[in-house]
């Protein structure tokens, strides 16, 4: 008998929602010590199935239909008080942010403490020994330490090793873990992959896991289920979905996965006079340390970058978090100022730029921003977005606006979208608009930070190809800063692997995703999840 | 934290040293000085005895030398004379000080303990007719006039039904003694503190909602449900002590108005306290109790400043631990 059973499971959404059901008619049965993945893209539905059987729908839905039998009762005719017996005893559960998962005011022991006086369980003094017993069996350094931590004084991989120690106080007979990786870094997620696998494995749990990155799925799963707009297309065993997908939907999400390799096309020659130059610039930075004396933190974030990029070639900053990569962009765009270096630009030392020199020079780079929903000024038509940078520069407005459609164009939009705002359009939509602003003051070079990260896989990919085609039809000169190395694989010709401020490697994309020299670089390339799985498909479609 | 506090102390006595100096020129910036005008008001003009009366008030030193003995005498706890009332201003404030604290710290503490309990009350039932009529009224005394209020507060309480004395610090003629003298003071304190404290009840009841809603949709406080711990259990110690950040600045703020925040009050309720000590001396031309009063006012602003920034300290870790 299955450990857990989803049957016709339909949770209705609020009136005037775009659809009338969240999760519709949705069946599934979860195993004793099994791990079950469940895919989707956002919207799908697959994180309120989660919560679901955690009884912890948002206000204003509910399950309309179905049951979810576990151990013998019906959850979803449980009582509140019923359920609250069952959470964090019998049904544990994880969270995708680590960072604002945890209390910020109560010291991590305590908040796992916490967990057994919930259900009334051991002595305090007992509870504080399984804590320190937990936090080991998680993995953390100095599990007393930790303990007395607050959580702002750890990384993100070590509080998400809290809340699964959280999570697993009680032995659990199901986890779920809704996007546990999807906020770390590749080498951390690998760890916590890791360590979730053992612990199941331990402790015999059923784990329904929810993510969107394929290349997880296949490194973890026992089975699979994916869902499209609250319907489950297909499940059954991992390799059976991956390797032979049945539905076109969970082809086309395979098919999304962007290949680990480098470009092949011929990148530019270096020339004597390359469109940029960055010359040992640094950057540190400082906090506390008052006027009474005290010792500041200091940070380097950037310690002597110095590469060059010619016209027409595309370079990739890749890194973990902490590495410096966004800084140096914000650098190159003068949103930051540097301590030292120089950043010429045709020429010219951007970096040394002041007052109305640097407001006219602005324009010559231009930013593609990570996060579509807030790089756009909501309440301001796309229209104005996309002009209002052009006359600023003396643009007539009427010119101004046909250069905006006309680029609106090039992105895939129609020139209608002119007179809309931000909330109407969807997230890919969004950053095809934050391309177009960056592309309409025609600058001479674009710093994209983390441009397509936030987006969903399949959306990705269409973004990843117009960027690819305008980069061929209007010869653009890019710096794409990325974690994802094979975003980067698949857009960048150079590659520079950024570790703590410095580079620690260069060269070619294309080899160093194949034939990295670094140790760091390596551990990069082996850290990403799903590599097997790319093997053995690409021997399949042979 | 020592060494904040250290930083802080030494902060804080600067500011107070260049406010006796801008006090200092403050007097000397108004025309004529002191001797001058009482001898107007006499309508002396006898040299020898304004000479006599710069010579015992100091008038006759040097600008820099005065400035020096202005100064010195605050340090000793000198803050001049009254020449309205012929005592010293130091006996004046600190035979008022005492009322006003009274008033404005009970006033502080009903604002501060009503207005977070409304507040997390309205915000555990959003939208309930508990939250909808706790906002309304919050609204309400919020944008009442004080004045008005407390007028209105005299009139119902102690004029027309009479179970509260309107007016005063305690039973005129009554030599009421130990508890007695204290059941009758705190009878006299009910009108003129609630009064006072409305208005910030209502703004603690405002931010405290505003705030826990907030609180309630962040993570942690899904962590939280998923421990399986009970509502109550994670409003108190979860969503409050989060939400309750806010509240402290808000709480330090006012704090800084314990000492001049009651002039309307006082006034009102006819309590013998620093307020209605300044609105009589500015209405009299009393300088030395005016700045005395400012200086008094602006080192409490000061001292509160400090302790709300501890209390900062104390409830949040990210600020104890990182500074």
């Amino acid at each position: 008998m299955s450990l857990l059973s989803v049957t016709n499971l339909t949770i209705a959404l609020p009136k005037g929602a775009d659809r009338p059901h969240a999760v519709k008619d949705i069946s599934f049965d979860l195993n004793h010590g099994e791990m079950l993945c469940i895919v989707g893209e956002s919207g799908s539905g697959k994180s309120m199935s989660a919560n679901a059987v955690m009884g912890l729908l948002a206000e204003g839905l509910s399950v309309a239909r179905g049951s979810i039998t576990f151990d013998g009762q019906d959850l979803v005719r449980l009582s509140e008080a019923q359920m609250r017996t069952l959470r964090g005893r019998r049904i544990g559960m994880i969270f995708q942010e680590p960072l604002t998962a945890l209390n910020p005011l109560m010291p991590v022991g305590r908040q796992i403490e916490e967990v057994f006086e919930a259900h009334g369980m051991l002595t305090p003094a007992a509870r504080r020994d399984r804590v320190i017993d937990l936090l080991t069996e998680v993995g953390l350094p100095d599990p007393s330490a930790s303990a007395r931590a607050y959580p702002f004084q750890m990384s993100g991989g070590q509080r998400q090793r809290v809340v699964i120690a959280m999570a697993l106080a009680l032995e659990p007979a199901i986890l779920i873990a809704d996007e546990p990786t999807t906020a770390l870094d590749v080498t951390t997620q690998a760890q916590i992959l890791r360590l979730l696998d053992d612990l199941r494995r331990r402790h015999d749990m059923g784990v329904v896991f929810i993510t969107h990155d394929l290349g997880v799925v296949a490194d973890i799963a026992d089975r699979v289920l994916v869902m499209q707009s609250g319907v489950i297309v297909e499940q059954g065993a991992a390799s059976d979905v991956l390797l032979r997908p049945q539905h076109p939907y969970t082809q086309a999400l395979l098919d999304a996965i962007p290949q680990l390799k480098g470009m092949t096309d011929d990148a530019p020659v270096p020339t004597a006079a390359p469109l940029l130059q960055v010359k040992g610039l640094h950057k540190q930075f400082r906090s506390g340390g008052g006027w009474l004396g005290g010792k500041p933190r200091v940070v380097t974030a950037l310690d002597d970058i110095s590469f060059d990029l010619q016209a027409g070639e595309t370079i990739g900053i890749v890194g973990e978090s902490g590495s410096g990569k966004s800084t140096l962009g914000r650098a190159i765009v003068r949103l930051q100022d540097v301590d030292r270096g120089q950043v010429l630009l045709n020429g010219r030392d951007m970096a040394a730029l002041r007052g109305e020199a640097l407001r006219h020079d602005r324009k010559r780079v231009q930013m593609i921003f990570q996060d579509p929903y807030s790089s756009l000024p909501p309440r301001q038509s796309i229209g104005k977005t996309l002009t209002e940078g052009q006359v600023a520069h003396g643009t007539p407005i009427a010119q101004a606006r046909d250069r905006a459609a006309a680029i609106l164009d090039r992105v895939g939009l129609d020139a209608g979208s002119m007179s809309r705002f931000p909330h109407e359009f969807s997230g890919g939509q969004r950053q095809r608009i934050g391309i177009a602003r960056a592309l309409v003051l025609d600058p001479e070079l674009i710093v994209a930070d983390e441009a397509v990260s936030a987006l969903d896989v399949s959306v990705q990919a269409q973004v990843l190809d117009l960027l690819a085609g305008l980069k061929r039809d209007l010869n653009l000169s890019m710096l794409f800063i990325t974690h994802d190395l094979r975003v980067a694989g698949q857009i960048c010709d150079w590659l520079i692997v950024m570790q703590k401020g410095r580079i620690v490697e260069t060269g070619d994309a294309a080899r160093i995703l194949n034939m990295p020299s670094s140790d760091y670089a390596r551990g990069l390339l082996a850290a990403l999840p799903g590599r097997d799985f790319e093997t053995a498909r690409a021997a399949a479609r042979v | 934290m020592a060494r904040f506090i250290l930083g802080r102390l030494v902060k804080a006595a600067l500011t107070l040293l260049a406010i006796l100096v801008l006090n200092f020129f403050l007097i000397h910036a108004a025309p004529g000085d002191p001797a001058m005008i009482m001898m107007a008001e006499t309508g002396s003009s006898d040299p020898q005895v304004l000479a006599d009366m710069r010579a015992r008030f100091g008038l006759d030193q040097s600008l820099p030398m005065q400035l020096a003995l202005y100064i010195k005498g605050y340090l000793t706890l000198d803050m001049g004379w009254s020449f309205r009332r012929d005592v010293p201003v130091f006996d004046l404030i600190a035979d008022r000080l005492p009322a006003t604290l009274l008033l404005t710290m009970t006033a502080f503490a009903i604002s501060l303990g009503l207005g977070v309990l409304a507040g997390a009350l309205a915000a555990r039932r959003q939208g309930g007719w508990g939250d909808t009529i706790i906002s309304t009224v919050a609204l309400l005394f919020y944008a009442t006039p004080l004045f008005w209020m407390a007028l209105m507060a005299s009139l119902l309480f102690s004029v027309g039904l009479g179970w509260l004395p309107g007016f005063g610090y305690e039973t005129v003629g009554a030599n009421y003694t130990g508890l007695a003298r204290m059941g009758d003071i705190a009878l006299h304190l009910i009108l003129p503190a609630t009064t006072l404290g409305l208005f910030f009840t209502a703004v603690y009841a405002r931010m405290t909602r505003a705030s826990m809603l907030e609180v309630n949709r962040l993570d942690f406080v899904k962590t939280a449900r998923a421990k399986g711990l009970r509502p109550s259990v994670i409003t108190r110690r979860h969503v409050l002590r989060n939400a309750l950040l806010p509240i402290i600045t808000l709480a330090g703020l006012q704090a800084g108005q314990l000492v001049g925040g009651a002039v309307l009050t006082e006034t009102v309720f006819a309590w013998p306290g620093i307020g209605r000590l300044m609105f009589e001396a500015i209405a009299q031309r009393d300088y030395n109790i005016i700045l005395g009063v400012f200086f008094v006012s602006a080192a409490l602003v000061l001292l509160f400043n400090l302790i709300t920034d501890l209390l900062y300290m104390v409830v949040d870790p990210r600020i104890r631990l990182q500074s």
